[in-house]
């Protein structure tokens, strides 16, 4: 067992947990933050991204005890009041998602893309900061899959909230 | 996932000195963690590595070169301005590799110290000789696709997967590392092995030690270029990648580097064909002749042939995309 603290989505959780623990299965099993998804559990599909200190990140392959004092935001934090995100409203207006099962990650991991300076794998020009074209979406979002394949609405969302 | 104990090193000689029997570091954990719920990994105890004070990169590419430390992640890394600009290659390298939030998570020592991906080795249910010695590898009569097509041997055809350490390869990297034994300094390529009799060794490292750096010299002259083949056009491995530099004078190869990813048990220096490339003329005819003097020593599989003129293929384009 190990003691953990994390400030999830601005509120202090100080808890026991097994050394085991992902920080998924903390935020969904000991903190109800059921919002956050697992998908492959192997890091490969995305479901589970949070942002660890307003990094992305994959919740599932974090063990939660080596993130003990880190800030964490799941998608139940994104919002600001009442109001939803930028990313969430563009979500909903551009009908990015149709089982909503990655949505979560996705939104996450846009969130944390979109604060992420400096080149990806298709920028031609590595000392630039590219513009945040389709295409650099999709490479930059590579991360996180979506077995609908709403793809084309979720790039556009992004783009609309990145533009 | 077997019960561990868990310790947070403060700095390297900490580390080293909580590295009991059965311990393993931790560094981001997006391979160990995977590999210890797949039950492929099996820790006593954990000594997390990713507070060590060798989380900065300093230098200018000049002089001195480069230092990288070990606990520095990959997206800081690709994202940093020396590296855009003095060592293209490096940051394309990481850029390719895996997918944004493991970028954010993965450190430089874990990336170097990455397992194969070779199905058989993550699957617990099946022999490996990697995973348990003896066992046998089936790799060998099965899915070997994407495995070895140099260097491998009768008892293991893995490959390693980072796409870091073939760029790393080609920059003539410097590893430092710490351990109850002193530090060393361990160059790449040199640190990681190929498999031999002794697959479950993937480097030359020993129990403890434990990675605290990456030096790189200054930049080496001429035009340089990372491309990786893969199945899909983001977030998977390498079938074949290369790393390439290249140096011409008045139409003549004055210097050439050249490593490939994908295709042995560790990033594989085509030194053989470097050799045939010097002083030879920048043509598409020399860099082939070069290129399948280095294969000439590739013994594919018969589900992964299609490496070596994929391979072949990959050196000559790239070098002829160099020429200036």
């Amino acid at each position: 067992m190990a003691e953990i603290t994390l400030q999830v989505n601005g509120a202090k959780h100080s808890l026991s947990a097994d050394t085991r623990t992902s920080l998924l299965d903390l935020l969904r099993e000991h903190l109800g933050l059921t919002g956050t998804k697992k998908g492959c559990d192997h890091g490969q599909c995305g479901a589970c991204t949070v942002l660890i200190d307003g990094r992305r990140a994959n919740a599932c392959l974090a063990l939660a005890v080596a993130h003990d004092g880190a800030e964490i935001t799941t998608v139940e934090g994104l919002a600001d009041g009442g109001e939803p995100h930028p990313l969430q409203a563009a979500f909903m207006e551009f009908d990015a998602f149709q089982c909503g099962y990655c949505t979560p990650g996705q939104l996450c991991s846009a969130a944390g893309m979109l604060s992420e300076r400096g080149p990806s794998a298709i920028t031609d020009d590595l000392t630039a900061d590219p513009a945040l074209t389709p295409e650099e979406i999709r490479e930059r979002m590579s991360g996180n899959l979506c077995r609908c394949g709403a793809y084309v609405n979720i790039v556009a969302a992004i783009e609309a909230v990145g533009r | 996932m077997r019960p561990f104990a868990y310790a947070r090193a403060s700095d390297a000689r900490d580390a080293v000195e909580r590295f009991g029997p059965g311990a393993m570091y931790l560094g981001g954990g997006t391979n160990l963690v995977d590999l210890m719920r797949l039950g492929v990994a099996e820790p006593d105890s954990l000594v997390d590595v990713t507070r060590l004070p060798h989380d900065a990169i300093d230098g200018d590419g000049d002089g001195d070169g480069l230092r990288i430390g070990s606990a520095v992640r990959n997206s800081d890394l690709a994202a940093h301005p020396v590296v855009r600009e003095r060592y293209p290659i490096l940051a394309r390298a990481v850029l390719d590799g895996a997918s944004g939030q493991v970028r954010n998570m993965a450190t430089v020592g874990g990336n170097l110290l990455q397992r194969t991906r070779c199905p058989y080795f993550q699957d617990v249910s099946k022999a490996c000789n990697k995973r348990r010695p003896a066992s046998g590898c089936p790799a060998i009569e099965g899915d070997h696709s994407n495995l070895a097509v140099l260097g491998h041997s009768e008892q293991c055809v893995a490959t390693h997967p980072s796409d870091m350490a073939v760029a790393l390869a080609a920059l003539d990297a410097r590893v430092q590392v710490t351990g109850p034994d002193g530090d060393r300094t361990v160059p790449i390529p040199g640190l990681h092995r190929l498999p031999g009799d002794d697959p479950s060794r993937d480097t030359v490292l020993r129990p403890g030690e434990l990675i605290t750096g990456v030096d790189l010299p200054p930049p080496p002259a001429g035009t340089s270029k990372y491309r990786k083949v893969r199945e899909r056009a983001s977030f998977a491995f390498a079938l074949v990648s290369i790393a390439a530099v290249l140096d011409v004078a008045d139409g003549v190869v004055r210097g050439c580097r050249l490593a490939l990813g994908g295709v042995a048990h560790a990033p594989w220096r085509a030194e053989i064909a470097e050799a045939a490339l010097r002083g030879v003329r920048a043509d598409a005819e020399e860099f082939a002749r070069a290129a399948e003097a280095e294969l000439s020593r590739a013994r594919p599989l018969p589900r992964n042939a299609y490496k070596v003129p994929l391979a072949r293929n990959l050196i000559v384009r790239t070098l002829e995309e160099l020429v200036p």
